[in-house]
């Protein structure tokens, strides 16, 4: 292991000299988490997750975590991973696809612990039939749990976006759960170049006093396991607290955006954002859309770009104003139900415009052009 | 460092024959060599002899497009099962292969392609190349675990897509550190493939032979000149 140094977070992301490495996703987790100063790391192997979490064990054998757990399953692993937050820890966790539906329960219990846990999704299709490929599926079933959830296009935006992380989620007017989501497989296993930090260099350490709810004490009987005892009462008292309790989640949600956009620069990126038609996406759908729309200008065809890195919180009003513009939206998506484009249509005046195509499902790539076709059918 | 345009390379072959390994071979010299580039697996749970395959992008451009290669412009067959016996994740083994495309075969002699893909490969003025790429590994390296060395030397005698310097330097890499994480079942081949040896640098040795030998036992075939037969 080598002797690291606590830098200010804004150095460590915008200054440090960066070295290039051509590596996969999941290594790009390693070099990530290496430079994140996390307490404790617990695991439970799914494809195409199981390399990431392999890789974060051969940190922690280095010294780079401090406690590396095995967990029985992804139930145990999620909840494991609530106790240590809660006693004050960082703690940073991965899964993907089916291991993230059997965690479930625990997603929304974390946000409403208000626990600053990192977690990484490696998107994978979800049962029946049984798949082990990539499809982004489960981030439907995740927008409404109260975590955060950001959406890396490619192994550079994993490695970022997780540092990053770490330090949007212990705001004390954030302090709620990260997801980081990449999509299995496109990044996970693809070997690509990655802009990594210096290796002598970490993130500040966590302070669990800083969080805006009572640091727990795990040491002294009796161990408490909620943090909000209260509303587990049969009252008026207990309803209105349990309903303010998670508006405030929504409100820490919203708060994150200052944040978000101090370290993301925006939560959107837009290219030839006056064009008649705009591509809306993110994940790898957005690396596939950047190949259609190269071919589609050369070709005279007047197409822009918009990635959006932030699912939740949703750049609704960045992305309503881009809508007014346009003549039509394209929204291509990796999964069936088409749940971004619904996002969209949600937050412009004039949902019609979008059209919830192409979308891939059940593993395969998504070839630039069927992107192209959409562009060309209906400019 | 030299331009080139884009070059998308599908290999087929064989859980077990060094598909992926080759992939990360070529598309780390690549990447050494200054080129934009990106590899990544076919998508499948392993198992030995089940169709595996891998993908490299190679370009002077920045390459976006993740997945699987659709438009190939090169097909490397690591064995002649994917063809003659369907053990592909493409039906016919050459689809989507660019015009001028380039297939290259791993087999001791021309297998006897079906006439209606004949006329397809003539008619996308594909250049078909055979390499009896295992019968050189074991002679040369003395393994048929070096199959994908000897068809990266194979790929390497049709076009230089990066330099020989490049791919040893991938090559000591990928072989000779302790920091590649492999599944179990690959990280056995490896241990297989290295206990050849008395050392990595003499693998390396070897494997450099093998490239040049492959890419002497090239042979082109015509599909056109076939197809009129």
């Amino acid at each position: 292991m080598i002797e690291q140094k606590i830098v200010d977070p804004d150095y460590l992301f915008f200054e440090a000299q960066r070295t290039s490495q051509y590596i996969t996703g999941s290594e790009a987790v390693r070099e990530a988490i290496k430079r994140a100063n996390v307490d404790m790391a617990i695991a439970y192997p799914i494809t195409p997750q199981s390399e990431s979490m392999h890789l974060v064990g051969d940190i922690y054998a280095e010294g780079y975590v401090k406690e590396y757990l095995r967990g029985e399953n992804e139930f145990a692993v999620m909840s494991s991973v609530a106790g240590a937050s809660m006693a004050g820890v960082r703690v940073f966790t991965a899964t993907g696809g089916p291991g993230t539906m059997r965690a479930f329960e625990v997603f929304p219990t974390w946000a409403g612990a208000r626990l600053p846990v990192v977690c990484a999704f490696m998107t994978r299709g979800i049962n029946s039939p049984l798949t082990i490929q990539p499809d982004t599926i489960e981030m439907a079933y995740l927008l409404e749990t109260g975590i955060l959830m950001l959406h890396a296009e490619n192994a550079q935006d994993l490695h970022d976006m997780l540092l990053m992380a770490f330090m949007v989620a212990e705001k004390t007017d954030v302090h709620i759960p990260v997801g980081v989501f990449a999509d299995g497989f496109f990044v996970t296993h693809t070997r690509d170049r990655v802009d990594t930090l210096p290796e002598d260099l970490k993130l500040p350490g966590y302070d669990p006093y800083t969080a805006p709810v009572p640091v727990m004490d795990m040491e002294n009987v009796p161990v408490r396991q909620m943090r909000d005892p209260f509303v587990m009462k049969s009252n008026f008292m207990s309803y209105a607290c349990h309903a303010s309790w998670q508006q405030e989640i929504d409100a820490a949600a919203e708060r994150s955006r200052k944040y978000l956009r101090q370290y993301l620069g925006s939560l959107i990126d837009v290219e030839n954002e006056d064009s008649d038609i705009l591509v809306i996406t993110s994940g790898t759908a957005v690396s596939q859309s950047r190949e259609a729309i190269i071919t589609a200008r050369e070709q005279g065809l007047d197409a822009g770009l918009v990635k959006i890195k932030t699912i939740r919180p949703f750049p609704g009003e960045e992305i309503r104003a881009l809508a007014s513009k346009a003549k039509k939206i394209i929204v291509p998506e990796f999964n069936r139900v088409g749940w971004l484009a619904k996002e969209i249509r949600n937050v412009i005046d004039e949902p019609r415009k979008v059209v919830g195509a192409p979308r891939v499902f059940g593993g395969m790539t998504m070839p630039p052009e069927l992107i192209l076709d959409e562009i060309r059918r209906i400019r | 460092m030299k331009s080139i345009e884009k070059n998308f390379i599908r290999m087929s072959g064989l859980g077990g024959q060094g598909a992926v390994t080759a992939a990360h071979i070529l598309g780390s010299a690549a990447n050494k060599d200054g080129l934009e580039s990106t590899v990544n697996p076919f998508f499948g749970a392993e198992k030995r002899l089940a169709p595996a395959e891998s993908y490299v992008r190679i370009s002077s451009q920045k390459v976006y497009e993740k997945g699987e290669v659709l438009y190939p412009n090169t097909i490397m067959i690591f064995h002649p099962h994917v063809i003659t016996m369907g053990k592909c994740y493409t039906m016919p083994f050459f689809d989507g292969l660019q015009e001028g495309g380039v297939l290259l075969i791993n087999s001791d002699e021309p297998l006897s392609l079906r006439d209606e893909d004949l006329r397809l490969l003539a008619d996308l003025k594909a250049k078909i190349y055979y390499v009896p790429a295992t019968k050189i590994a074991t002679e040369v390296a003395g393994s048929e675990l070096s199959t994908n060395i000897a068809m990266l030397g194979g790929l390497y005698g049709i076009k230089k897509l990066t330099s020989i310097k490049s791919l040893k330097e991938s090559m000591m890499e990928r072989f000779g550190g302790g920091k590649f994480v492999a599944s179990g079942s690959t990280a056995a081949l490896d241990d297989a493939v290295k206990g050849k040896f008395a050392k990595v640098s003499q693998m390396i040795e070897k494997n450099m032979e093998l490239i040049e030998a492959a890419g002497a036992a090239l042979t082109e075939f015509c599909p056109a000149e076939e197809k009129e037969d």
